[in-house]
C-alpha cells in the first residue's frame, strides 16, 4: 500500500466498512482469541483443530476463520466466538480438539448452540448486542479487543480508526485539542490519576526546538496485564494517540517503551508501526500534511522502578533507571531534557475515542470527578477471572460478583488489593463503595494501574503484606536511604512477625518506618511502598496481634506457625498420605494410625489434600 | 577501552551489523544488550568489552547497566531454563512452593545451574497469564495451573534434550 492522502483513507475506511458488514451477514465466521494467555491454554491448537473440521466437513470454504486478541475471559481460555448468519453471535470457552468437533458439527451445520461451552457471564457481557439490554461493562480502551485481528491496519481504520488523527491534522488547532482533552475529564491510567490536558497543555506551552511523546507500557504490578492485552489487541491505538499529541504540542519522536517480557505486544507493535508507515500514517507528511511523526520501541529490562516517570525516561536514555527529583516535571524537562509528554497505555488507548466522539460523550460516563471507564485484570481467588472494562463508579460489589461471578470453591470473601505493591486492600464492608480515584483513596487504597487480586480466607494478610514489601525491596533502585533501608526494615519486622518471634514493639515501629518512607522517600516506589503494612494493619489488625500473641496463623498460611498431626482415632491407616509425602516423614503400619515426624516435615500441606478421612489436623 | 586484541572476536557478524543500525540513535546501550542476551542467554564478558569499544561507552558504565536490571544475567543459566512465575496471583496460588518443589527435585537454589548444566530455575515477575495462575515456563513454554506433583514429571520431559 503506498502513502495515502486523506481522501484515500476516507475511502478505504468506507469500503472497509461495507466488506466487512456484508461479511458479517453472509459468511460463517470462527474467530480464535490468540493472545499470550490464550496461546498458553492451547489457542494455536484450537486453530488447527478448527481448520482440520473444516476441511473433513467441506466447510472450509464458506467459513472465515480469523485470529483476534484476548477477549478477556481469561479463565475460560481458549475462547472462541462464533458468528452464524441468522444466529446470535456466541462465545465459546475451554474450545480445545473435541469443543472445535462439536461446535462446528452442532453449530455450524446444525444451526444449534454448544450449551455446555457457553459462559453466560461475563462473556454476554462483551458482545454487541442488539437486544438494548444494560451492560456491566462498556469498552472504550478495549473497543477492538477481541474484535479486529490486531495485525491488519485495515480492521482498525474500519472501525474508525485514525478517524481521530485525521481530524486533528486538518480540522483542530493545538488548542483546540487540548481544549476537549481537559473539557473530557480524562485522567492519566497509571495510577496518579493526573489531568491529561493539563499535562498535554505545560508541554505544548514551552518553547522547545524538540519534544518528545513517550507510552509507557513498562507494566510493571505483579499481576495486571491490562496494558499488554490492549498493545497485543489495538496497538494502532496507542501509535494514533501518539500521533496526536505530537501534532498537538508540536513533536515529531514518539518512543514505546515496553517490557522486553511481553514478546507478542512488541512485534505486534513493531508490525502496526511499519503497517502505519505503509500506509502514510506515520513518516514524513502524513496523510500529504505538512505534520511528520515517527514512532520507536524501546524494551524494559525488568526494573520495576521504570515505572515511575523519570527512571523511566532516563533508561530510554540508555542509562540505570533512576528516578531524580521532580519539578521540573518532564512536561517541561524530560527525555534528554526536552519537553516529554508522558503518558500509559491505557490512557492513550482513550485518546482516539475521545477526539472522535467529542469530550462531552466521554465525560457523560463516570462520576463527578473521575470520567470515562477502568480496565481491571481481575485476577486471585475469582471464578472469571479476566480483563475487564467497566464505567468509573461501578462498585467493587459488582465487579467481583456480577462480573467475576464470586469467590472460587465457595470460599468467603475477604480482600482484594487494588493497585499492588503501592496500594492497599479493601475489606468487606467496602465493596459498595463506587470506584473512582478519591474514593479508593479515601479507604486507604488506591486506582493504581488496574491490578485487582481477591483473597479469600485462606489468605494471610501478613504473608501478603510480606510478599509485597519484598517485591518493592527488591525492586528499589537503592539510590535514596528511606526506601532503601526502610524497605529492607519493615520486611524484616513483617518476616518475624511471620514467624511468630514479633512483639507489640514491632508494630510501633513498623509505623513509625512506614510514616518515614511515605514522607522522605525520592519517588512515588518508596512513598507508596508502605501501603499495603498500614492498609492491612488498620483493617486486619486481629491477625496481626493472632501472629504475635498467639503464635498463630489464623488463615493457615505461614509455615512456621503451623504443624500437621494425625488425629489417631481419625486414621484407618489407608497410607495414602504416607506414599504422597515428598519427604518420607510419615510413618505407620498398613491398617494402622500414621505418624508425621515433625521434625523432617516440610509443612507441605500435600498429605492434608490427599487424606480422605479428615484425619489431618492442621492448625 | 580496546576490544580482546589477539582474541578471537565473541560478537557474531549478525550483531555487529545490529550495533552498527543503532550507532547514531541516543540511548542504544539497553537495546544492544538485549541483542547481545537473546544471542547467549547471558552476557559473557568478553561480549561487554567488545560491546564497549563499539559503543565508545566504558565498561563500568556498561557493567552497572547489566547490573541494575533483572532482565540481563552475567552467567551462564542452564540448558533447560525454568521460569516460575511470581506475580501476586501466583504467588497467592502456591507460586513459592513450586519452587521450593523445583529446588528439591533439582538440589539446587535459585538463580544456580545444575552440576549437569542442564536445569535453572529462577523467579520471574508476572507474565500476564494470571488466568492460569498457578504458572510455569520451560523454555518459554507456557505450563498453567501447575500442582507441585506435576514437577517432576515436568522436569522429565525435558532432561537431556
Amino acid at each position: 500500500m503506498a502513502k495515502m492522502t486523506l481522501e484515500e483513507l476516507r475511502k478505504l475506511r468506507e469500503t472497509k466498512k461495507t466488506e466487512m458488514a456484508r461479511h458479517n451477514g453472509e459468511t460463517m465466521r470462527i474467530i480464535v482469541g490468540t493472545g499470550t494467555c490464550g496461546i498458553a491454554a492451547g489457542a494455536m491448537e484450537t486453530l488447527d483443530a478448527f481448520r482440520d473440521e473444516l476441511e473433513s466437513h467441506g466447510l472450509e470454504k464458506n467459513t472465515a476463520i480469523t485470529q483476534t486478541s484476548c477477549m478477556g475471559l481469561c479463565f475460560s481460555e481458549p475462547t472462541v466466538e462464533v458468528a452464524v448468519p441468522g444466529m446470535p453471535n456466541t462465545i465459546y470457552g475451554n474450545v480445545d480438539g473435541r469443543a472445535a468437533h462439536r461446535i462446528v458439527k452442532e453449530h455450524l451445520i446444525d444451526k444449534a448452540v454448544v450449551a455446555d461451552h457457553v459462559f453466560e457471564k461475563p462473556a454476554a457481557d462483551i458482545i454487541d448486542g442488539e437486544d438494548g439490554a444494560p451492560r456491566k461493562q462498556k469498552r472504550i480502551v478495549l473497543r477492538n479487543c477481541g474484535v479486529i485481528n490486531p495485525e491488519l491496519i485495515d480492521e482498525y481504520i474500519a472501525r474508525d480508526g485514525y478517524a481521530a488523527l485525521e481530524k486533528v491534522v486538518f480540522e483542530m488547532s493545538a488548542d483546540d485539542v487540548i481544549d476537549e482533552l481537559t473539557k473530557s475529564g480524562l485522567r492519566g491510567r497509571g495510577g496518579a490519576g493526573f489531568p491529561a490536558g493539563l499535562k498535554w497543555g505545560f508541554t505544548k506551552d514551552v518553547d522547545s526546538d524538540e519534544k518528545y511523546i513517550v507510552c509507557n507500557a513498562d507494566e510493571g504490578d505483579p499481576g495486571a496485564y491490562m496494558d499488554r492485552s490492549t498493545a497485543e489487541g489495538d496497538p494502532h491505538s496507542v501509535l494514533e494517540a501518539m500521533a496526536i499529541a505530537g501534532r498537538t504540542v508540536g513533536a515529531s519522536q514518539g518512543y514505546i517503551y515496553i517490557r522486553a517480557e511481553y514478546p507478542l505486544a512488541i512485534d505486534r507493535l513493531n508490525n502496526a508501526i511499519a503497517q502505519a508507515h505503509g500506509h502514510g500514517l506515520l513518516g514524513d507528511n502524513i496523510l500529504g500534511s505538512d505534520f511528520g511523526f515517527d514512532i520507536e520501541l524501546r524494551l524494559g529490562a525488568g526494573a520495576f522502578v521504570c515505572g515511575e516517570e523519570t527512571a523511566l525516561l532516563a533508561s530510554i536514555e540508555g542509562k540505570r533507571g533512576m528516578p531524580i527529583p521532580r519539578p521540573p516535571f518532564p512536561a517541561v524537562k524530560g527525555l534528554w531534557g526536552k519537553p516529554t509528554v508522558i503518558n500509559n497505555v491505557e490512557t492513550w488507548a482513550n485518546i482516539p475515542m475521545i477526539i472522535h466522539k467529542g469530550s462531552a460523550w466521554f465525560s457523560g460516563i463516570g462520576t463527578e470527578t473521575t470520567k470515562g471507564t477502568k480496565v481491571f485484570a481481575l485476577t486471585g481467588k475469582i471464578n472469571n477471572s479476566g480483563l475487564i472494562e467497566v464505567p468509573m463508579g461501578t462498585t467493587l460489589r459488582e465487579i467481583i460478583y456480577d462480573i467475576g461471578g464470586g469467590i472460587k470453591d465457595g470460599k468467603k470473601f475477604k480482600a482484594a488489593q487494588t493497585g499492588g505493591p503501592s496500594g492497599g486492600v479493601i475489606t468487606e464492608e467496602f465493596l459498595d463503595t463506587p470506584i473512582d480515584y478519591e474514593s479508593l483513596q479515601g479507604i486507604g487504597s488506591m486506582m493504581g494501574s488496574g491490578g485487582m487480586i481477591v483473597m479469600d480466607e485462606d489468605d494471610c494478610m501478613i504473608d501478603v503484606t510480606k510478599f509485597y514489601l519484598e517485591f518493592s525491596v527488591d525492586e528499589s533502585c537503592g539510590k535514596c536511604a528511606p526506601c532503601r533501608i526502610g524497605g529492607r526494615t519493615c520486611y524484616n519486622i513483617l518476616d518475624k512477625i511471620s514467624k511468630g518471634q514479633g512483639s507489640l514493639e514491632d508494630l510501633e515501629q513498623l509505623k513509625v518506618l512506614a510514616q518515614a518512607m511515605r514522607k522522605a522517600s525520592l519517588c512515588g516506589l518508596g512513598q507508596t511502598a508502605p501501603n499495603p503494612i498500614m492498609s492491612s494493619m488498620k483493617y486486619f489488625e486481629d491477625e496481626y496481634l493472632a501472629h504475635i500473641n498467639d503464635k498463630k496463623c489464623p488463615a493457615g498460611k505461614c509455615k512456621d506457625l503451623l504443624s500437621y498431626t494425625i488425629i489417631e482415632d481419625q486414621c484407618v491407616g489407608c497410607t495414602a498420605c504416607a506414599r504422597v509425602c515428598p519427604v518420607h516423614c510419615i510413618s505407620g503400619e498398613v491398617k494402622e494410625a500414621h505418624v508425621i515426624n515433625q521434625s523432617q516435615c516440610i509443612k507441605c500441606g500435600q498429605c492434608f489434600d490427599k487424606c480422605k478421612f479428615d484425619a489431618i489436623l492442621k492448625g | 577501552m580496546t576490544a580482546s586484541t589477539g582474541k578471537e572476536k565473541i560478537l557474531t557478524p549478525e550483531i555487529e551489523a545490529f550495533i552498527e543500525k543503532w550507532r547514531g540513535k541516543p540511548g542504544n546501550l539497553i537495546m544492544v544488550l538485549h541483542r547481545v542476551q537473546e544471542e547467549f542467554g547471558y552476557i559473557p564478558r568478553d561480549a561487554m568489552f567488545e560491546v564497549a569499544a563499539a559503543l565508545d561507552i566504558p565498561v563500568a558504565k556498561i557493567y552497572g547497566v547489566i547490573t541494575f536490571y533483572h532482565f540481563f544475567k552475567l552467567s551462564k543459566p542452564g540448558k533447560n531454563q525454568i521460569a516460575v512465575c511470581m506475580g501476586t496471583a501466583c504467588y497467592l496460588k502456591g507460586g513459592q512452593e513450586l519452587i521450593d518443589e523445583c529446588e528439591r527435585i533439582l538440589g539446587v537454589g535459585l538463580n544456580t545451574v545444575t552440576e549437569d548444566g542442564e536445569f535453572s530455575v529462577e523467579a520471574v515477575r508476572c507474565i500476564g497469564c494470571c488466568g492460569l495462575a498457578p504458572v510455569l515456563t520451560v523454555n518459554g513454554e507456557v505450563f498453567g495451573d501447575v500442582g507441585t506433583r506435576q514437577i517432576a514429571k515436568i522436569i522429565n520431559q525435558f532432561e537431556g534434550k
